[in-house]
């Protein structure tokens, strides 16, 4: 099927875009189309007009400093993944989008469009909700920083306004102690996972102080599980994560098998979290000795 | 009222080209219907298949996923475009179609543009791909005919024909 008709603008400025926005009730966002284009097809959305957001200057940058990586509503999945910053200051980001799509996908598609598009069974809404990001949006009423924690609404629904253009997506770094990891089970490597997980461990020596997981695919919205007081008990940790779940049947697995596979993966991705800390740690005093 | 038309210029294959077309034209159909560049083919129309991926400044894009009217300022490049020149008016195979025919790389050949692209842009990017990194570059097309031994082969045998052309 094709799309129906809609009223198109490719404005060169952020003002300009955002007066549009504003104008029409019935607009949306077009950043990379590598989910509003097949909803369209479908004729699963019909908006009125489409505000095709690539022409904006500046929009397409990818920066870390104090407060973490930042990328910009036009960086492509691609160049984020490729970004040699984004892998030091936070590697969760970066083995995450290795998973996202495939490349060809990944060369089109936004992070930031992934993160508003608030799918459930994508990664970077997860990862950003997990290392508690913001995403920061301007309309022609301001700009406002919205805290990953509330960004999600329910299944594909996210707090922006429909007037709102997210300019750019925040990652806290990485802090000292800390390491992550992430794994995910899908039918072949590059379709939506069955289930995912990433963790962060914060240690202290050879304590762990903090551990926590995010799930994908296994509930309506992101969500984040704090496993730190069930360390070393894998059957409290996935008893723990399970009853914040909801697994579901689908032609593409049973919730019994998803609920296996949170088991599974929450222990992994808890040790290789665990593991990465250390290595980390054991780095970080090498050089601090050197 | 009709349906609102856009003039609108596309750099494809290195020649700009001149359309008229709606907002909602899916850039693999301004291709196919208003370029007749027909090498380009459609499968899924929703990004699963790969069949319509073309080159978008050099890096494969579904073209099924993306509309002409967002295409103006990028330069576009199409199963057509990938032939060498050699002197000859049409041209002869680049190395990865050259390899597509000595390995059998395609049966009916529906999916074949997009593995093309895919791979013309992949080898770029890795010149020497060992076969697993072959299959990954081509993870993301379909094909329903070769089961994909042939078009592994091809990669690499792409790879040595570029070699041996440079
Ligand atoms: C075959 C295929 C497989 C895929 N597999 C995966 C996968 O495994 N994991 C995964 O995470 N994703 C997957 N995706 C989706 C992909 O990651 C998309 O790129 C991403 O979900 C959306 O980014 P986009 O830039 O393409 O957004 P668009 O499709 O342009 O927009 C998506 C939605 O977000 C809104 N939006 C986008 N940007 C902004 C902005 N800056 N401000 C306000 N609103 C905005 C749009 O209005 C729209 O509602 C897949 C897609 C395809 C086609
Ligand atoms: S036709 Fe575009 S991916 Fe299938
Ligand atoms: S050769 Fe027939 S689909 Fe690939």
């Amino acid at each position: 099927m094709k799309p129906a008709p809609f009223a198109y603008l490719r404005p060169q400025g952020l003002q300009h875009a955002l007066e549009a926005l504003a104008a029409d009730p019935g607009a949306k966002v077009l950043a990379g189309g590598q989910s509003l284009v097949p909803l369209l097809s479908m004729r699963l959305a019909a908006p009125s007009t489409l505000v095709d957001i690539n022409a904006l200057p500046g929009l397409d940058r990818v920066w870390a400093d104090d407060d973490g990586v930042h990328v910009g509503a036009l960086a492509r999945h691609a160049d984020v993944l490729a970004s040699p910053d984004v892998r030091r200051v936070q590697p969760l980001v970066s083995q995450a989008l290795s998973q996202v799509a495939h490349a060809t996908i990944r060369n089109r598609g936004t992070t930031v469009g992934s993160i508003v598009h608030a799918d459930a069974a994508a990664e970077m809404p997860m990862v950003i909700t997990l290392l508690g990001g913001s995403v920061t949006v301007a309309s022609t009423a301001g700009e406002r920083t919205i805290p990953a924690e509330e960004l999600y609404a329910g299944p594909l629904e996210s707090t922006l306004r429909h007037d709102e253009v997210a300019v750019h997506a925040t990652f806290p770094a990485l802090a000292p102690g800390e390491g992550v990891g992430f794994a995910e089970v899908a039918r072949r490597h590059g379709d939506y996972a069955l289930v995912g997980v990433g963790a962060v461990v914060r240690i202290d020596g050879d304590d762990v102080v903090s551990a926590r997981a995010g799930y994908l695919s296994v509930s309506d919205v992101p969500t984040v599980v704090d496993l730190t007081e069930t360390w070393g008990d894998h059957d409290a940790a996935a008893h723990r994560a399970l009853s914040a779940l909801d697994p579901a049947d689908d032609i593409h697995a049973t919730a019994a098998y998803r609920a296996h596979l949170v088991r599974v993966l929450t222990a992994r991705v808890l040790a290789a979290a665990y593991d990465d800390a250390r290595t980390r740690a054991s780095a970080g005093r090498d050089r601090d000795d050197g | 009222m009709g349906e609102e038309l856009h003039d609108i210029r596309l750099s494809v294959n290195g020649l700009v080209r001149e359309v008229r077309v709606p907002a909602r034209r899916l850039l693999s159909d301004a291709l196919r219907h208003d370029l007749g560049l027909t090498g380009t083919h459609v499968g899924c129309e929703h990004g699963v298949c790969g069949a319509c991926t073309v080159l978008v400044d050099g890096r494969p894009v579904r073209s099924c996923l993306m509309f002409a009217v967002s295409a103006v300022d990028c330069s576009i490049t199409t199963v057509e475009g990938l032939t060498e020149p050699d002197g000859s008016p049409e041209g002869r195979l680049s190395a990865v179609q050259q390899a597509f025919a000595e390995c059998h790389g395609l049966q009916c050949g529906f999916c074949t543009p997009g593995f093309l692209t895919t791979i013309t842009a992949g080898l770029r990017d890795n010149p020497a791909p060992t076969e697993d990194e072959a299959r990954e570059m081509i993870a993301g097309n379909l094909c329903r005919c070769t089961g994909y031994v042939n078009i592994v082969k091809s990669v690499l045998r792409a790879s040595q024909i570029a070699e041996e052309r440079s």
